[in-house]
């Protein structure tokens, strides 16, 4: 069976006085029909401009892109017509963003702005929408979904807020949700709240979802598959399991490293990843991450390593010394993957 | 002023209260308090990290706040080092802010952008007079940025030209610039990614062990605070409903809301997920203008009772140094 979405070599690039960033650099993933897929990076590694790409929602200028195709239910995404585009956003592919305050209109009833997407996408009249509303709204865990539906975006809390924006996204029965950075902005027993929310809905209904997050934990708990970015190019690719036990990436071997766990006692000091990100505008020819990492070589040097497959079945990784790493970094998975004391 | 033993409070704080006055319509009338901070006590002893947690409202950065003096406490003590500062004014307590520092969360809305780095770090020693000779003050600069891992060159630049990271480093050599004994950390790495976070975080550890600082680690991300601190207070709706030393409170947590807290957060390990029991507490958190009676938790607590609802839970040591303020947890030692 095809994957519900394939992107293929994806590139966007953004025009500034300071040069061409390429934010997205070449990205190729699939996501299959009804599972779950993270997208991890830090700020600037592209994974926000990666998934507004595959809706082709990045503001042009100074926006673009140039390359790529994004294979949604067989047709491509980049040859659609605005017209098009417009009926596959909100209403095939459904989006919850980081900030539900600034993404809902403050000017609309909650009501409005569900029933709007629905007389919008579905052609239905206001009686049924509403009706459809009301069930939408109970669907995501909102008590009392008539008041609710009156009111406007200030008089919700966060958490409610995202649930509007989650029942807003489901409201066409889309196969595939993009949800960037969901529950950032949200406290941790909030987050909690919707992140459970969305995984039951996605697995109940069926729906795909892309988790774009920095969250190493939220990516553990959630995420069939992952992507690891960085400096606009997926750098390690592969089941969650074998991601967090099994890197093969320097980049994610320092990043799970780095991250202080609850689970474990305190330690008297963190393991950082040294230096800085790069500046985009300034990429050589090698590979991005050799400046930070403890494993470079010559050949890092001379040519960026592709995203090939590694010795772990259904894993990839871009770097020269991808096999090489497992043995480099003996104490590395016993100290991952070991199981609080 | 004596010399105290490295393990005596530097810090107590005892009974604090601050609540801000909400009005409403034409004339200001007073409708109520927002209850920020309602009552809590604790203590940080010298060279310690004392870590206060909790989410969005419940008092934490007020309590900062407090400390730092930026707020005049509605009532409570705050003795500093012998002295009680909640009610000190004009040239006592500039004195006092050369001894207590802070770093804010966002680098970016800390540091004023017309000022270059040098001049942003400079600013507090011209002004408490500390150092007058300007040379032997850009000196100071040159050395401030250096411990804090930054080029010295770094002095002559702007903000802007400095990532995240770099500019809470800069935060950082500015709160030490006064030599402080005590430093407030509101959120410090909370703005920064995973991989700076880290380099943070060890910086403020180094920091702490080179100049016997003390801190009080405001913030939200527990697992940073499990790592920074020797004690962890948990504050929720303006009381401290638990505190005990790191390992015990993460361990070991009593109080039905810090077991909700700690249950909520993801650890980076799907192994552990899979097999982790997951049910999210449930509601949000009330106002603090209008909080629920008795114990403030009750309305979303498990574990309430009847009389929960009644009677406000006194703090109670359920075993030495571990002290919890909830009526339904047993005494274990």
């Amino acid at each position: 069976m095809p994957a519900l979405l394939e992107i293929q070599n994806l590139h966007t690039e953004f025009r500034t006085g300071a040069g061409t960033i390429h934010a997205v650099d070449g990205i190729t993933y699939s996501v299959n029909a009804g599972e779950t897929v993270a997208i991890v990076g830090e700020s600037g590694s592209g994974k926000s401009v990666g998934a507004l790409s595959i809706l082709r929602l990045i503001p042009d200028p100074p926006g673009r892109i140039t390359q790529g195709t994004v294979l949604f239910g067989g047709r491509d995404l980049m040859t659609l017509t605005e017209e098009q585009m417009r009926q596959v956003r909100g209403s095939e592919i459904g989006m919850v963003f980081q900030e539900p305050m600034t993404s809902l209109n403050p000017v609309l009833t909650i009501g409005r702005q569900i029933t709007e997407t629905l007389e919008q996408h579905r052609g239905v009249d206001r009686a049924t929408a509403q009706k459809r509303a009301v069930e939408l709204v109970g669907l995501v865990g909102i008590a009392d979904p008539i008041r609710r539906l009156k009111q406007y975006p200030h008089q919700l809390s966060g958490g409610m807020r995202q649930r509007i924006m989650i029942a807003i996204a489901l409201a066409c029965d889309p196969k595939l949700i993009i949800a960037d950075e969901p529950t950032t902005a949200l406290d941790v027993t909030i987050q909690a709240q919707i992140l459970e929310l969305m995984k039951d809905l996605t697995h109940r209904l069926g729906i795909a979802l892309i988790i774009i997050t920095h969250n190493l934990g939220v990516v553990a708990r959630y995420a069939n598959r992952v992507n690891v970015m960085y400096a606009g190019r997926i750098v390690e690719s592969g089941p969650a399991r074998a991601i967090y036990h099994t890197p093969r990436h320097p980049y994610t071997i320092a990043l799970l490293r780095s991250v202080p766990r609850l689970d474990r006692p305190r330690q008297a000091r963190l393991d950082p990843v040294e230096g800085q990100p790069p500046d985009l505008t300034r990429l050589d020819a090698g590979c991005s991450f050799r400046p930070r990492c403890r494993f470079a070589i010559a050949a890092c040097a001379a040519s960026r390593p592709r995203l090939e497959a590694t010795s772990n079945p259904g894993q990839s990784a871009a770097c020269f010394r991808a096999d090489e790493l497992a043995s480099l970094t003996g104490t590395n998975e016993a100290a991952l993957a070991g199981a609080p004391a | 002023m004596n010399a105290a033993s490295p393990a005596s409070p530097l810090l107590e704080v005892r009974g604090l209260r601050m609540h801000f006055p909400v009005s409403e319509g034409l004339l200001g009338r007073k409708v109520g308090d927002v209850k920020a901070v309602d009552g809590i006590d604790f203590t940080v002893r010298r060279g310690e990290t004392l870590g206060l947690v909790g989410e969005s409202g419940c008092g934490k950065t007020t309590t900062g706040r407090c400390v730092l003096r930026l707020e005049k406490p509605t009532a409570g003590q705050i003795i500093f080092d012998g002295v009680d500062i909640a009610s000190l004014g004009g040239k006592q307590l500039q004195a006092l802010r050369q001894r207590i520092q802070v770093i804010f969360q966002d680098p970016y809305s800390s540091l004023n952008p017309r000022m270059t780095i040098g001049q942003i770090i400079a600013e507090p020693m011209f002004v408490h007079g500390i150092e007058p000779n300007a040379t032997k003050r850009m000196e100071r600069v040159h050395e401030l940025l250096t411990i804090c891992g930054l080029n010295a060159g770094f002095a002559d630049r702007y903000p802007h030209e400095m990532s995240g990271g770099q500019r809470q480093r800069v935060g950082i050599a500015r709160a030490l610039a006064m030599n402080p004994e005590f430093i407030v950390c509101d959120e410090p790495v909370s703005a920064l990614d995973v991989s700076i976070q880290a380099q943070v975080v060890n910086l403020l550890e180094d920091l702490r062990e080179k100049f016997g600082l003390t801190y009080l680690f405001i913030a939200h991300d527990l697992s940073v605070v499990r790592h920074l601190c020797q004690r962890v207070a948990v504050m929720y709706l303006g009381h401290i409903v638990e505190m005990a030393d790191s390992d015990t409170l993460f361990d070991n947590p009593q109080h039905p809301y810090t077991r909700a807290l700690l249950a909520a957060v993801p650890v980076p390990d799907p192994d552990v997920e899979q097999g982790r029991e997951f049910r999210p507490v449930k509601g949000e958190v009330p106002s603090p203008m209008n909080p629920p009676s008795g114990c403030v938790f009750h309305p979303r607590c498990p574990m309430a009772v009847d009389r929960c609802s009644k009677e406000a839970p006194q703090p109670r040591e359920i075993a030495p140094g571990h002290m919890v303020a909830c009526s339904e947890v047993k005494i274990t030692g």
